[in-house]
């Protein structure tokens, strides 16, 4: 019954992201060829005259009339062809498989690290205000916030790998001594433990380090101070003087009654860290030559890079689509409320 | 009970997530003596230079892996930096070279031992595919093509398997250099008619990522967005077999990080450093910092001759004077740069170019010109560069701003990114005023002016539209350089530059490149990219 009953938001919840994936293709279409600037002069090159980038913008396809050019975009994409990419030179949906992998790696790790440390923060922080630990927490929180990534990320840098030289190169995925694993998940972490490499997984995760802890830093703040906020509030409300007036352990009134239900705001938040974190870590990206895809994204929209840009904003959209959905889905878990009102 | 596990699990990993900076980096990720690390902070997006949308950064991969007939010799300078002699050109894949009686054509012997990787020999056939394959594609590759009289298929002919002849459309000192820059090299004919289709007659796709040709070194490993590895051609035929076999390119787009990584050492070459850190790494034990002026190359400041103020040649010679010169090399260039202003003579003493113009930074004659015209109570004008160089472009603008600002004119600063630029400041050339840095390839004055000061080329982004100048052009850009009346033709030029100030020169750029103290054989190209081929390491 209850499992039926989850198919059906599930279900639904698909059916409703239709229509606006439908609105995404059309709004980046125009928006992209909206853009001031013209590709077609761009990528002709350093020496070209008025016939070699008129030349160009037939080979683009750009001499067509708008109506025309959505029509074979939306022909493409039906075929699951995103087009390829001029400034990079590689078919979209290739480079978004190759980088988006990358990202959700770096990210996934990232908000590991920063929710394990943000948890025990908040409540410790909860439990305990005006203590030592409620202000280390009201430290990291602002300085995590104020602080920019990049900066972060180079201190970082030269601290543990210029200084200290403890932190591989920051060059990117994986050194050079090694080769990428076989892809199977995109994960090198991953993908180098199921080829049973566990060198390469080492390497892999050395590169992880610096980045990961770089976001990490950044995405702890607004986690430890909800988890904080959270906790707070409900360790003030009815059902936990009741609790402890019933004579519940304090250890049980906090984690089985307190905590399960501060955790609802925590889990939104995170799905909104998440997304937000997956497009925007551009800066980070860069610091570390990370390939990832929120610096391809940046690359392509200064060049007038249409399928690229395109094939980013779709990818960006569907995941966002499933991300909501499986946050809903966690939500159900958490609060048996959820579930009923289908 | 299972929560608490979850949080006991949690704070575990947090634990040992917390100690990863710690790992000590295994000895085994350091490179290997015969391989070197080449950083540079643009990517590559093609191994098909003749392609479309291949971008600059991409143009080392064809001078690396591909064979030209020809090629230019090197030469040291005074400061001790290698450069490429536009003097000298040396056989790649012709053994000799022939310039007919008449001078309508010139006649390539081949070597005969050159090989393309695959083993087939590399033959006449091949070389006049790849020339057809450039003049008809279009593009950048047909443009620069032209540059040199060399236009049509017809003109190519494969006399035998090893000779080869160009026949000229016009006798032009341009045609034998234009051979040695990056675009006409020789790719297998053979790999090429196999993989052409109706729709791509030239293989463009597959060249794009996998080439075929007779280089010194092939391409090992391409990962488009973070590195390609190119391995030693160990029966390359085109030169003295390279030192390094094995050359790993990464893409490093921090700059910062670039740095960290040189001065460590984790890198052998940091490829095009600012200004700011060439300055500042030459000063370190480890790192040595090689740079020389780029040739026939100007940042410029261009007022556009098609607005108001600036169609008055006073208006502009007035800005000309309004220059704070000397700080913006300095702050925008930290002096890595040849001054181009303080010219003595209003006459060009020699042909040299780029040479210094007759203009110093003087408010008070910047006033009085512009006190004869119509605006002498000033104007306002928006002042642009390219968001892409905004490294120098940002500093000088905020300058020359100043400067402005002194004799009433109000300059607002616009960015404009990368790809509007090329539109609005080469295509519409629609700037009033502006930064622009065009360099050229063929490293004589002509050439220069030809794309920068003849009307509707592209570099002339001032519109500047002078019949006599136009003349002297086209007189010049294929005359020998030592016809007698190459000379006084070229010194009316500059002094016509000079006097109707359409491009405002404000320094001749470097292009400085860090490396570890130990790597030898760094040379720098006109076409501003690595050629690895020359690089040695001195303890090895």
């Amino acid at each position: 019954m209850a499992g039926r009953s989850k198919l059906t938001i599930v279900g639904g919840r698909l059916v409703q992201a239709i229509p606006a994936l439908v609105g995404i293709v059309v709004v980046t279409f125009l928006l992209t060829r909206a853009l001031p600037g013209d590709p077609a002069a761009y990528f002709a090159g350093p020496a070209a005259d008025a016939d070699s980038i008129a030349e160009i913008r037939k080979s683009l396809g750009l001499d067509r009339s708008l109506p025309e050019q959505f029509v074979i975009y939306l022909g493409n994409l039906v075929r699951g062809d995103l087009g390829q990419s001029i400034s990079t030179g590689q078919p979209v949906a290739a480079e978004l498989m190759n980088r988006l992998p990358a990202s959700l790696e770096l990210t996934l790790v990232a908000l590991f690290i920063s929710v394990a440390a943000a948890i025990p923060l908040g409540i410790l922080a909860a439990t305990r205000p005006d203590s030592l630990v409620d202000h280390l927490c009201r430290f990291v929180t602002t300085a995590g916030v104020s602080l920019p990534t990049f900066f972060t990320g180079l201190v970082l840098v030269y601290v543990f790998y210029y200084l200290l030289a403890w932190a591989p190169a920051p060059m990117g995925r994986l050194g050079f001594a090694y080769i990428a694993p076989p892809q199977v998940t995109g994960f090198y972490t991953v993908d180098a433990l199921l080829a049973g490499d566990l060198e390469t997984f080492g390497a892999a995760l050395g590169q992880l380090a610096l980045p990961a802890i770089t976001l990490a830093l950044f995405t702890l703040a607004p986690l430890a101070r909800m988890t904080r906020g959270a906790m707070l509030q409900v360790l003030g409300s009815d059902f936990v003087r009741t609790a402890r007036a019933a004579g519940l352990s304090g250890r049980k009134v906090l984690y089985t009654y307190a905590f399960r239900n501060a955790l609802l705001p925590v889990i939104t938040t995170l799905g909104m860290v998440f997304s937000f974190t997956l497009g925007a870590n551009v800066l980070v990206e860069k610091v570390f030559a990370w390939p990832g895809i929120g610096s391809y994204a940046i690359e392509a929209l200064v060049v007038s890079d249409y399928a690229a840009v395109q094939g980013f904003v779709l990818a960006m959209a569907t995941l966002f689509v499933l991300l909501n959905l499986a946050i809903d889905i966690v939500y159900t878990l958490v609060d048996p409320r959820v579930g009923v009102e289908g | 009970m299972h929560r608490r596990i979850f949080l006991q699990g949690a704070s575990a990993l947090g634990a040992s997530a917390s100690l990863l900076p710690f790992l000590k980096t295994s000895a085994a990720w350091a490179a290997p003596a015969d391989t070197i690390v080449v950083a540079i902070g643009t990517t590559i997006n093609s191994l098909d230079l003749h392609r479309t949308g291949t971008n600059r950064p991409s143009y080392q991969v064809t001078i690396n892996i591909y064979d030209r007939l020809l090629r230019f010799g090197t030469k040291t300078l005074a400061s001790g930096a290698v450069v490429y002699d536009y003097d000298k050109l040396e056989g790649e894949l012709a053994e000799s070279w022939q310039v007919a009686d008449d001078g309508m054509s010139v006649t390539f012997k081949l070597k005969k031992e050159a090989k393309f990787w695959d083993g087939t020999p590399v033959t006449a056939a091949d070389v006049k595919w790849s020339f057809d394959r450039a003049v008809s594609l279009g593009g950048f590759p047909t443009v620069q093509m032209k540059a040199g009289s060399l236009e049509k298929p017809e003109q190519f002919e494969a006399i035998d398997d090893h000779t080869f002849r160009i026949k000229f459309l016009r006798k032009s000192k341009l045609t034998l250099p234009d051979l040695a820059v990056p675009i006409p090299f020789v790719l297998s004919s053979k790999v090429g008619k196999a993989k052409a289709s109706e729709k791509d007659p030239w293989a463009t796709e597959h060249f794009h990522r996998t080439p075929a040709g007779s280089g010194a070194y092939k391409v090992e490993r391409w990962d488009p967005g973070q590195q390609l590895v190119y391995v030693r051609n160990d029966d390359w035929k085109g030169g003295p077999l390279p030192a390094i076999r094995r050359v790993i390119v990464r893409e490093i787009p921090s700059q910062a990080t670039r740095r960290a990584l040189i001065e460590r050492g984790d890198i052998h070459l940091a490829f095009e450093v600012p200004a700011k850190d060439a300055k500042e790494l030459a000063t370190k034990k480890n790192v040595k910092v090689i740079g020389a002026p780029i040739d026939n190359c100007l940042h410029a400041l261009c007022p556009n001759l098609k607005f108001e103020p600036f169609k008055d040649k006073r208006v502009r010679q007035a800005i000309a004077y309004a220059l704070p010169y000397e700080q913006i090399l300095n702050q925008a260039a930290y002096g890595r740069g040849a001054p181009m202003w303080g010219a003595k003579s209003e006459e060009p003493a020699d042909i040299s170019w780029p040479q210094p113009f007759p203009y110093k930074t003087d408010y008070d004659k910047a006033k009085e010109l512009l006190s004869q015209t119509p605006y002498k109570g000033g104007f306002e004008v928006p002042l642009s560069f390219d968001l892409g160089t905004a490294e120098w472009g940002e500093p000088a603008a905020l300058l020359i701003q100043e400067g402005l600002a002194r004799i009433g004119i109000k300059a607002t600063i616009e960015k404009v990114p990368g790809a509007n630029w090329r539109t609005l400041a080469l295509v519409e050339k629609k700037l009033p005023l502006h930064l622009e840095n065009f360099g050229g390839w063929l490293n004589t004055p002509c050439y220069y002016f030809y794309w920068a000061y003849l009307p509707g080329n592209l570099f002339n982004s001032s519109n500047y539209d002078d019949a006599e100048m136009t003349k002297l052009v086209g007189e010049t850009l294929h005359m020998p350089m030592d016809d007698p009346a190459y000379a006084p033709k070229i010194k009316r030029m500059i002094a016509k530059a000079f006097d109707d100030v359409p491009r405002i020169p404000l320094w001749q750029p470097y292009l400085d490149s860090a490396m570890r103290a130990d790597l030898d054989g760094y040379t720098s190209w006109f076409h501003r990219q690595p050629d690895v081929r020359l690089l040695k390491m001195t303890s090895a």
